[in-house]
């Protein structure tokens, strides 16, 4: 029996019955299409995370107060030294650094004339914008210029300065931030939300005004740029050696951005696979259903089983061709679960067009063979009960 | 052809011994046409599974042109079914969704013909049974005699040596059944040797060699 004839031979048989074949494989479909679709949102969401990071550089790294790794006895022992400004200084001169910029943080209301708004304020210095690749649309940014000093100059996200002055050029215009008056000297070009801050909806102020007028004696954090990331960690270490010399404790805690991102990329890849995992149940589901319908067919053709032994088809032809059945149910139901799966993919797409939502590129050659996967072992033991039929007793009484 | 030394069988049915065969001594000559006759439950179609090598003797040699078969593996037992025998059964057992000739294709389908000589092979098989031009048709569209003609078709499509029929004509009206006969006749002269059941005694008139069974043993031979 060539492998083209024993396919001609199972697909006649499935064909016998449309209803029955058509609704299996559709079961199937719905499994694979489920994996397809929730690994491509899954696989989506990780890409998205990761590109925004990317966007803000990859040679970066945080410094922020207080340890992550708590001892057990933290709460009483340990007093958490403010992160300062002398400390920012301190880091701005290690080795290895680029730049640094401090960030001090609040929520207040900026007002312009009758109109208000309340958005996140930070206190940073002018090395920010380039750290965090931000582009000024108009005017300038905060100056380079001593942290300490502070002054009352504004950067106004593109969200904030369009809501608070329309159309015209907000550049010169006093605006208050609770009970101050500060200048606008600059306007930021659209950027759209990163993580953590929507760059549109926000206002730059320096430092150390931040710090006054949101009475803070701590920085919230520091931001570093390397120069080399293959000098990534042996910065870090000079940082923390810096601050542990400074504060005389391990107060501080200074992570990298490769770091963050790989605990966020690991954490969504989990996610992924959970997602995957669920819909994997509805596959195991499709593959019993496979099983059952082969041993529906397995039963009905008791009859067909024994003539064909009658006429010298070997218990493994036998074997063979129930399998290709179900394998046959399997791949059809695999490529239309691709399908499927690619389509409401696409749909979703269509919803939210700037998430990165595709099924990764294994996710094609994966579903195939996980439906015909599933389909060889669901349908072994079926293939196997019709190679045993014995034929004498399939053969004997009435019929057609 | 065929040599059967005190061939028994005994079917377990729960508790119970059920001796299908007790004890049979046969000798069958390559060419000849046999009829077994005998009463329900004698053992004449156990006797022809046994001959068809769909069953094992528990007992006793079966010697298959010179061959002890009775204790080949089922592979080789397969092969052989495949090339030497072939089988008529009252019921026809087509494959409702084949052709005529996708039908009478099957066996030599699994025998790795190629598609060409298969369809070859079939016309010609169906051809000799007068079935040419219902070859496309599926057997709900043929009649009882037409049917059994392409099941003989398909038994001798092989070319096997020899030719197991059991109650050939059991589902047949009277010229059907006559037609039938005079097929099988025509294939015995040409040299295949056949063994046919029976209980119709007008059937077995065909043979020129019948033996009675009873309880599982042969009882008699020879013609009414």
């Amino acid at each position: 029996m060539s492998f083209h004839d024993g396919l001609a031979f199972a697909w006649g048989a499935l064909r016998g019955h449309r209803l029955r074949t058509t609704l299996t494989v559709v079961g199937i479909a719905v499994g694979i299409g489920a994996v397809v679709a929730l690994t491509a949102l899954g696989e989506g969401a990780r890409r998205y995370v990761v590109q925004e990071f990317a966007a803000l550089g990859s040679n970066l790294l945080i410094v922020l107060p207080g340890k992550v790794e708590t001892s057990g006895a933290a709460p009483f022992g340990g007093v958490l030294r403010d992160l300062t400004l002398e400390d920012f200084q301190a880091v701005e001169r290690v080795t290895g650094v680029k730049m640094a910029a401090p960030l001090a943080s609040g929520a207040e209301t900026v007002r312009f004339g009758d109109l208000s708004r309340s958005v996140p304020v930070l206190g940073t210095t002018g090395e920010f914008a380039p750290l965090r690749r931000l582009h000024v649309a108009q005017g300038s940014f905060l100056p380079a210029r001593e942290p300490h000093v502070g002054g009352f100059e504004i950067v106004l996200g593109f969200k904030v300065a369009k809501e608070l002055f329309g159309s015209e050029s907000p550049l010169g215009k006093t605006v208050r931030v609770g009970p101050y008056r500060f200048r606008v000297i600059g306007v930021l070009a659209p950027r759209g939300r990163g993580l953590g801050f929507d760059f549109d909806e926000l206002a730059l102020i320096p430092v150390r005004t931040a710090m006054r007028i949101f009475n803070r004696t701590s920085l919230f954090r520091i931001l570093v740029e390397c120069h080399d990331h293959r000098d990534m960690d042996t910065v870090r270490k000079r940082v923390e050696e810096v601050l542990f010399r400074r504060h005389r404790a391990q107060d501080v805690t200074v992570v990298s951005q490769d770091a963050v991102l790989e605990a966020f990329s690991s954490i969504l890849r989990t996610l992924t696979w959970a997602l995957s995992g669920i819909a994997a149940v509805s596959l195991l589901v499709a593959g019993i259903g496979i099983m059952n319908v082969m041993l529906v067919a397995v039963t009905e053709r008791r009859r067909e089983i024994g003539l064909l032994k009658a006429v010298g088809v070997t218990q493994g032809q036998v074997l063979v061709v129930f399998l290709m059945e179900a394998l046959i149910l399997a791949g059809l139901g695999g490529v239309l679960g691709l399908g499927l799966g690619t389509g409401s993919v696409w749909v979703f797409k269509g919803f939210y067009p700037n998430f990165p939502a595709s099924p990764p590129s294994w996710a094609f050659a994966a579903a195939l063979s996980v439906a015909l996967g599933v389909g060889a072992l669901f349908g072994l033991w079926p293939a196997a009960r019709a190679a045993r039929v014995d034929p004498v007793l399939a053969l004997a009484g009435g019929g057609r | 052809m065929i040599r059967l030394e005190n061939v028994t069988r005994v079917y377990r049915l729960g508790d119970a011994e059920v001796q299908a065969l007790a004890g049979v001594s046969l000798t069958i000559a390559e060419g000849s046409f046999t009829a077994l006759m005998g009463p329900s439950g004698s053992g004449k179609s156990t006797l022809l599974h046994i001959l068809g090598l769909l069953d094992r003797p528990t007992d006793g040699r079966y010697f298959l042109q010179g061959q002890d078969v009775g204790d080949l593996p089922d592979a080789q037992r397969t092969l052989l079914r495949r090339h030497t025998i072939g089988f008529v059964f009252q019921f026809f057992h087509l494959l409702p969704r084949l052709s005529a000739r996708g039908n009478v294709e099957l066996p030599m389908l699994f025998a790795g013909v190629p598609s060409e000589e298969r369809k070859e092979r079939a016309m010609a098989a169906l051809a000799a049974v007068g079935l040419t031009h219902r070859a496309s048709h599926r057997p709900d569209q043929l009649s009882g005699g037409e049917r059994q003609r392409v099941a003989l078709a398909r038994a001798v499509v092989m070319r096997p040596k020899l030719l197991l029929a059991d109650e050939p004509t059991g589902n047949l009206d009277r010229v059907s059944a006559g037609e039938i006969m005079e097929l099988i006749t025509g294939l015995n002269r040409q040299g295949l040797t056949v063994v046919l059941v029976t209980h119709d005694p007008a059937i077995a008139a065909y043979a020129e060699r019948v033996l009675r069974m009873a309880d599982g043993q042969i009882v008699g031979e020879g013609k009414l």
